[in-house]
């Protein structure tokens, strides 16, 4: 999932400094999740862009704010209120606010930071476990990733800064590499630490990356 | 020819000090305690923007050094410098006639003076080893050929307390595996722990020197017990700090007397001193330590 939460008010203010008119749209799908994008968090936005001398004209839940058919789709639904409006204030991740800004032509401002791809631990307890780095080493680290989990993203084993396994960047979290050399050893892979690592090909990841599965037949492994 | 490999390989007892380039251009100061350590250390061994914090780099230094008769050791981590200005560094070592390298990893930017840095960790400590064999075998890291190529007497670190130590070892030896043919340790305080780690590394084919950080008072010993990773002064030396008039002279006493009864004892290859701010005692301590 993608972990994103709503910018300071005082910041989106400032996006609005020009516009009265404003519509809000939000996602279905992680934001909601998130409490940063859902029905009942545009409502109070809603209410405070308000107090705040705003006027709201409407306000959309995309099913899927990544989805550029779908959003197509609401867009329509609310045509009159957009084009109207001075400006949206987009309430999903960083994807989602650019999947609204290609199809409408006022300002599409984002409501919320975007902040890692995500494990719900619990609800409303989230932590990063994929840096979506494009090739992918947990079968080599008794699935967990010292991409992410690592503040240095080492692949050779842990620097000398861990104190009682926890992190020299952050002493909440714990040293990705004493995780994953006590789960090798649960797992009796150990060895699969002895051999090097080559340093990763980032060739292969420079972004804005894309997948086009339209003319493969699909995804899976052939 | 590298003096450290050398004197290394021919069994002597190595020694090594740490310096850190000015933060700032006015090297004069930095210079003038190089010069006070004379033919008495082996090697003077340059930190990398140490601890994260701004200086002037190492590899200016090294060659300050060198311009003096004086033998560095360059230290690259892997902080701030992706694989084309890692190994881009190393040619230029190569040219002002570097012979000594030590690969780290590196501490995070946030630790640092300058704590919204991006941080680059392109190379791990055994991936900038690799990349110096690489490049002394006359072609960079993607294959392609060099004018003329460096060779380094290649170094890395190692934490003797860390824990679970298995996983140093691990680490220890694949660094080796990438070229390391010395070590030098985070500080050491307590022979026993030497003892161990002599032990658990025996079969290992390479020199260790062990690190000597000299204590200044208790309370410095107190707070790195506390903050660093993988140091631990034992209570009878914080004691002795603390019942000291001088805990400056008490703790250079330490370190000589710890690097006598290491050389006695013969629990390693040499030593490394890392005197953080004090070089001006470092040949007091080789006083105290008869070298």
């Amino acid at each position: 999932m993608i972990i994103s939460q709503n910018k300071p008010f005082e910041e989106i203010l400032g996006f609005l400094k020009n516009s009265e008119k404003i519509v809000l749209t939000g996602c279905g799908e992680c934001a909601s999740a998130c409490n940063s994008g859902g029905e009942a968090e545009l409502i109070a936005i809603k209410a405070k862009l308000e107090d705040a001398g705003k006027q709201v004209l409407a306000f959309i839940v995309p099913e899927t704010s990544c989805n550029y058919l779908l959003v197509r789709r609401d867009l329509k639904k609310i045509k009159e209120s957009i084009d109207e409006a001075d400006a949206i204030v987009s309430f999903a991740c960083g994807d989602g606010v650019q999947t609204v800004a290609k199809q409408v032509k006022i300002p599409v401002y984002p409501g919320n930071n975007t902040l890692f791809i995500g494990e719900v631990e619990r609800v409303g307890k989230f932590s990063e476990a994929c840096r979506a780095c494009g090739d992918c080493v947990l079968g080599l680290t008794g699935g967990i990733c010292p991409v992410t989990r690592c503040a240095k993203s080492l692949l050779n084993g842990p620097c000398g800064g861990a104190k009682e396994g926890k992190c020299e960047v952050n002493p909440e979290n714990d040293c990705a590499w004493i995780l994953i050399y006590e789960k090798l050893k649960e797992l009796d892979q150990v060895y699969k630490l002895t051999e090097i690592r080559e340093p990763k090909d980032f060739s292969k990841i420079a972004y804005p990356r894309t997948l086009n599965l339209r003319n493969s037949g699909g995804g899976a492994i052939k | 020819m590298s003096m450290l490999k050398t004197a290394l390989e021919n069994g002597e007892f190595a020694v090594t000090a740490e310096l850190a380039p000015p933060k700032g251009t006015d090297f004069s100061r930095a210079l003038q305690i190089a010069e006070t350590f004379g033919d008495r250390v082996h090697a003077i061994n340059v930190t990398d923007f140490q601890s994260s914090t701004l200086k002037a780099s190492s590899l200016a230094m090294c060659k300050a050094l060198i311009d003096l008769g004086l033998e560095p050791v360059l230290q690259i981590t892997g902080r701030d410098r992706n694989r084309i200005a890692i190994q881009g560094e190393m040619l230029s070592a190569g040219f002002f006639g570097v012979k000594n390298l030590l690969a780290l990893t590196g501490d995070h930017p946030t630790v640092g003076d300058n704590p919204g840095a991006k941080p680059v960790y392109d190379l791990d400590s055994v991936g900038i080893l690799q990349a110096a064999k690489v490049l002394a075998s006359g072609v960079d890291m993607s294959g392609n050929k060099l004018e003329g190529s460096p060779s380094f007497f290649l170094g890395a670190s190692v934490t003797p307390e860390y824990d679970p130590i298995e996983l140093q070892l691990i680490k220890m030896e694949k660094k080796i595996k990438a070229g390391a043919r010395f070590f030098q340790t985070q500080a050491v305080y307590d022979i026993k722990t030497m003892e161990k780690f002599k032990e658990m590394t025996k079969h290992l084919n390479t020199k260790i020197l062990v690190g000597i950080i000299p204590l200044k008072s208790a309370g410095m010993a107190k707070f790195m017990n506390k903050n660093i990773p993988g140091i631990n002064v034992p209570d009878h030396l914080i004691d002795r700090l603390k019942n000291s008039n001088d805990p400056v002279k008490e703790g250079i006493k330490i370190a000589g007397e710890l690097i006598v009864e290491l050389r006695e004892k013969n629990l390693c290859d040499g030593v490394h001193i890392m005197a953080i701010g004090a070089e001006e005692n470092i040949p007091l301590i080789l006083d105290e330590a008869g070298l």
